[in-house]
């Protein structure tokens, strides 16, 4: 009996029963507007330099259109161009996708992220950034600590291109 | 006033009219921009108001455009109407174009018999065209660049190699990647040698909307650099001028060396 107990605790310890991971909510807000067009949204994360160590969602229109092909409006993610954008090759397996409509967006994040995972201990920020066409450009930070000891919990609420943005941060 | 003077020189060997200071400038419709190829347009223009045409246009005669990888670039479409010159560029490559004017050349005037009489050519025309031991000649080297920069993607230095000739901006910071509120450091060079004590004019567009110029003067250290913290975002043009008997042409006594350049500087 005693050594069966052994083998499938051993097997328990090898495989933790979660990773660490983010939780992110965003949420796009529904605006009233003649001319909609669905928001580039980019999801990173900076250092306490300010520069830009983790890329982890990056929604942008994936076909071309008359106008052009979608990522001649990456730039329009200003702060996100600048840090990381201008020197990455898009797509992004796991990273990059369309955009997304109005409505609450769950995304989830764990330690296995290849982004993620390079991440030394400390303070970061994720940054969630947004620019619709016609529209305006709005950028949120919610500060957290990677890895996580205990569960956190950071909110933050967007005025006209982001709506309420939740990240939680669990060891 | 020594600004105005070497300004206007400039641009009488340009243009049929006017000797008062007038400011020459380009401005790219964006220079930050991403894709394939994606295409710019450009004008050119010389105004007192910027940026806004309501003078001559700025003639697209001596138009360099230097691609990323070093290579010349093309002017696509070029046109010039009564207020403004217009032309597109193609961005081909990714990284940092160079869009320039350079008027390079060597100003002589003497007298014949009593009569005063101007020249401007070159360093070749000026072996044929000037009479050597003419009666009071004075001959000055003149380099008058006209510039702005358009980044495609990420950027790079490559087209940022100053030539050498005449007043040019090396990049600390680079010239696409301004933002309101933070510094930018700027390196000046003539004719190659760090340009010291030179004195710039820094101005932001949008002069019709506003009850003074708002120029920011600054002087270059003994290395040439400089620095500016910007106010706000906008297009910015930026001027220096510097006049001396040290000229780089040996047929020169004197040298009459001009800058503008266009930097966009974006918001936060």
């Amino acid at each position: 009996m005693r050594m069966k107990l052994t083998i499938v605790l051993g097997s328990l310890l090898a495989f933790p029963a979660h990773a660490a991971e983010l939780q992110l909510d965003i949420e796009i807000p529904t605006l009233k507007v003649a001319e909609y067009h669905r928001p580039y949204v980019a999801v990173f994360v900076e250092g306490v330099d300010q520069k830009a160590v983790a890329n982890l969602a990056v929604w942008y229109q994936n076909k071309d259109t008359n106008e052009g092909h979608g990522t001649k409006w990456l730039p329009d993610l200003r702060q996100w161009w600048r840090r990381s954008g201008r020197t990455l090759d898009v797509p992004v397996d796991g990273v990059t996708g369309p955009t997304r409509p109005a409505g609450k967006h769950a995304l989830r994040f764990d330690a296995r992220n290849p982004e993620l995972r390079a991440l030394a201990p400390g303070r970061y920020t994720l940054v969630v950034e947004a620019a619709r066409e016609v529209g305006g450009r709005e950028l949120l930070k919610l500060p957290f600590d990677w890895p996580a000891k205990a569960p956190q919990t950071v909110r933050a609420q967007g005025k006209t291109e982001l709506g309420a943005v939740a990240l939680a941060v669990k060891p | 006033m020594k600004h105005t003077l070497s300004l206007a020189f400039a641009i009488g060997a340009l243009l049929p009219l006017s000797a008062s200071a007038h400011k020459m400038w380009l401005q790219p419709s964006q220079t930050v921009i991403a894709g394939e190829s994606p295409w710019i347009t450009v004008d050119a223009a010389v105004s007192n108001d910027l940026f806004y045409f309501n003078h001559v246009p700025l003639r697209l005669d001596n138009l360099a455009i230097t691609a990323p990888d070093g290579s010349a670039g093309k002017a696509q479409n070029p046109a010039t109407g009564k207020y403004r010159s217009v032309f597109d560029v193609e961005l081909v490559q990714q990284g940092t174009w160079r869009i320039a004017i350079v008027n390079d050349g060597l100003n002589a005037s003497w007298e014949e018999a009593g009569k005063p009489k101007r020249w401007r050519g070159n360093a070749a025309t000026f072996a044929t065209e000037v009479p050597a031991g003419a009666d009071k000649l004075s001959v000055t080297q003149s380099v008058n660049r006209v510039e702005t920069f358009v980044t495609n993607g990420a950027p790079n230095d490559t087209a940022l190699k100053p030539s050498g000739r005449g007043l040019e901006l090396v990049p600390v910071t680079h010239p696409t990647d301004l933002v309101a509120g933070e510094p930018a450091t700027f390196r000046m060079l003539a004719d190659g040698k760090p340009a010291a004590a030179l004195e710039l004019e820094i101005i932001r567009g949008g002069t019709r909307y506003r009850n003074a110029q708002d120029e920011a003067r600054i002087t270059t250290d003994a290395d040439g650099r400089f620095s500016i913290t910007w106010p706000e975002a906008g297009m910015y043009w930026l001027e220096a001028t510097l006049q001396d008997d040290k000229p780089s042409a040996t047929q020169a006594s004197k040298r009459r060396l001009a800058y503008v350049a266009t930097l966009e500087v974006l918001p936060q």
